[in-house]
């Protein structure tokens, strides 16, 4: 009797296991595809159905990194020019017919993002993890108070300052600049950035600096020598929250910004019709663009929870 | 020994980090952060609240007193009055009711279906997890490109003729919907997983011993206990998907042809068209939408809490 209830058991667990991984799969089939569109070769793209086995070609890359021009029609390079060609230029001619004019936008874009992103995070988490300490460690009056305003600054939509903001930068002049869009999204991160990390401080017992002080330590050095190595944790984590949020940030760069400080949320969308809809190259930018988040949800998924529930819950 | 002479050379310092008052650590720790909320959030807020009182274009030259032209509350009541306006706030409901309730309904399955333990599992959960940290509007091109009517995959894999998913106007509120859906389930599947595992073991021992059903134990201990963690859950998923811009915008674009949300409509009026008081008043009435929905959920979520 009892061993028919665990067969009955061990049967529905392997339905179970079956379920979720097909679920899984179906979960990534949008990936998979975007991924194995950036590899097919140029006259493969439009094939449908696509193939599933392919000779992959890094040319849909080639192109979203540089600017091309047609040969004209007929014109044919004889083999010795072909062998002088670069290596992309090699294949984005056999693949394509066009002629390589100079590096593309995306590069510069990139950067842009890159600068943005990190610059921001750096400021957020200083300031962020001094005012956290001060919350955490010190009496403030009406410290209830100042935590929930920091709290619902952020919950204050985007849409509804984003006029005045406009404004602002305009009369600033800090439209399509980098420090611009830096200022902007270290004042939305900060108020994620203080709560979490504080909730990361409180975890420290604060006998461990009381105890340096009694031995000598000023308060700043207790700060950083004992506050810091133990919550580097957490800061890190918060920093890579800071830094996907002003990577992905959408709404406030594709209005801030031209292009001079262009991020690549802004910019990639609208090359579709640029590039004359080159699907391998909005698919190869997509993915270029979506690897660093990748790889930092990889590492961030212990912290996930608690950074989207700004530290209420701690697993 | 070394460190005891370091400190006697810092002793000066000491004294004056020690003797600092209440009032400087708010000054040094505290305020750099409130004056940068401040300048970014509040004082904007105030400023939009001000405009939406007046007639401003941002593309004129400002002419005070004429440009900025205080003429108290007409633009809400033209926005009140206006048909299209409740039209694009009832397609607007439409979109969150739809997607808060398919990713609440599928987040909290999927996490029901994790609370299997079996090998692999941290893997697929983090596998789950990938859409919801990904920019939305890259999110959107790639569906874009999934979508598409003559090569994409989507109607391919589902067995769908040539379905126009992204331009036809009666549709494209729908491919949005399914793309949020796919994006924030695991955001609600994340918190669930977190809640289900706070529930003490003891509890299911106990009807284990009562020889409780399976439906009777989920009803009467699971559901109860992650009550508080699933309204956390849709406030959030409700606050979000009401000012949805960027995910719209990276499938659809904001055309003619784009689905009516408000959020894509505040941009369109404001950027484009340049009303810019008229802009100001949509968003401070999305803002009055989103606190009244959000203190009806946390109220119940206080009473769950007792």
């Amino acid at each position: 009797m009892a061993e028919i209830v665990k067969r009955k058991k061990s049967i529905s667990r392997y339905f179970v296991i079956v379920l979720i991984i097909v679920i899984t799969v179906i979960y990534l089939i949008p990936f998979l595809y975007i991924i194995s569109t950036s590899f097919r070769p140029w006259t493969e793209i439009l094939d449908f159905p696509p193939k599933i086995i392919y000779k992959p070609s890094i040319g849909s890359y080639i192109r979203i990194f540089t600017s091309r021009t047609v040969y004209p029609p007929g014109e044919k390079l004889s083999d010795e020019e072909v062998a002088n060609l670069k290596w992309y230029e090699r294949i984005v001619y056999n693949e394509t017919n066009e002629e390589v004019i100079r590096m593309g936008d995306l590069p510069r874009r990139y950067l842009n993002s890159a600068i943005i992103g990190v610059t921001s995070t750096v400021i957020t988490v200083i300031l962020g993890t001094i005012c956290a300490y001060g919350f955490s460690r010190f009496k403030i009056r009406g410290k209830d108070d100042l935590l929930f305003f920091i709290l619902s600054t952020r919950m204050l939509p985007p849409v509804v300052v984003v006029i005045p903001v406009f404004l602002m930068f305009r009369y600033l002049n800090l439209t399509d600049t980098h420090i611009g869009l830096i200022i902007l999204y270290t004042a939305f991160n900060v108020s994620f950035a203080v709560w979490v990390l504080k909730g990361f401080i409180d975890e420290i017992p604060i006998e461990y600096e009381e105890a340096a002080m009694v031995d000598g330590y000023t308060r700043f050095q207790a700060f950083r020598m004992i506050v810091i190595p133990q919550a580097v944790t957490g800061i890190a984590a918060t920093a890579v929250f800071c830094f996907i949020f002003a990577w992905n940030e959408y709404a406030f760069a594709f209005l801030l910004s031209r292009k001079v400080a262009q991020t690549v949320p802004a910019w990639l969308p609208y090359q579709m019709g640029v590039l004359g809809y080159d699907w391998g190259a909005a698919a190869a930018g997509s993915v270029l663009f979506l690897i660093p988040v990748l790889v930092f949800t990889i590492i961030l998924r212990k912290h996930l929870v608690r950074g989207i529930t700004f530290g209420a819950i701690r697993k | 020994m070394f460190r005891r002479i370091k400190d006697k050379n810092i002793r000066d310092d000491q004294i004056v980090y020690h003797s600092l008052r209440d009032s400087s650590i708010i000054r040094l720790f505290v305020l750099p952060v409130i004056i940068l909320l401040v300048a970014i959030n509040v004082f904007p807020l105030f400023w939009s609240l001000i405009l939406s009182f007046s007639n401003y274009s941002a593309k004129m030259v400002t002419e005070w007193g004429k440009n900025p032209e205080m003429v108290g509350g007409v633009n809400y009541s033209k926005i009140l009055t206006d048909p299209d306006m409740w039209y694009k706030f009832i397609t607007t409901a439409k979109y969150v009711v739809l997607s808060v309730s398919g990713e609440m309904i599928l987040g909290f399955g999927l996490a029901l279906l994790l609370q299997l333990k079996f090998k692999g599992r941290e893997l697929i959960t983090t596998f789950l997890i990938l859409p919801m940290t990904m920019s939305p509007v890259i999110v959107g091109l790639m569906w874009k490109l999934f979508y598409d009517p003559n090569w994409g995959m989507f109607n391919f894999l589902l067995g769908l003729g040539k379905i126009d998913w992204i331009s036809d106007p009666s549709r494209n509120l729908y491919s949005v919907v399914i793309v949020d859906i796919w994006m924030w389930t695991p955001f609600v599947m994340l918190l669930s997983i977190a809640g289900l595992s706070a529930i003490p073991k003891y509890l299911y021992e106990a009807a284990e011993i009562d020889r409780a059903s399976w439906w009777s134990k989920f009803r009467r201990i699971t559901l109860p206990m992650v009550y508080p963690i699933l309204l956390v859950a849709l406030i959030f998923r409700t606050m979000e998907a009401f000012k949805i811009f960027d995910l719209p915008m990276g499938i659809t674009g904001r055309g003619a042809m784009a689905p009516q949300l408000i959020a894509m409509h505040l941009y369109n009026v404001s950027f484009v068209t340049w009303k810019t008081s008229y802009g100001s008043a949509i968003g401070y009435i999305i803002l009055i939408v989103i606190i009244a929905i959000t203190s009806i959920f946390i109220k119940y979520l206080n009473k769950a809490k007792q």
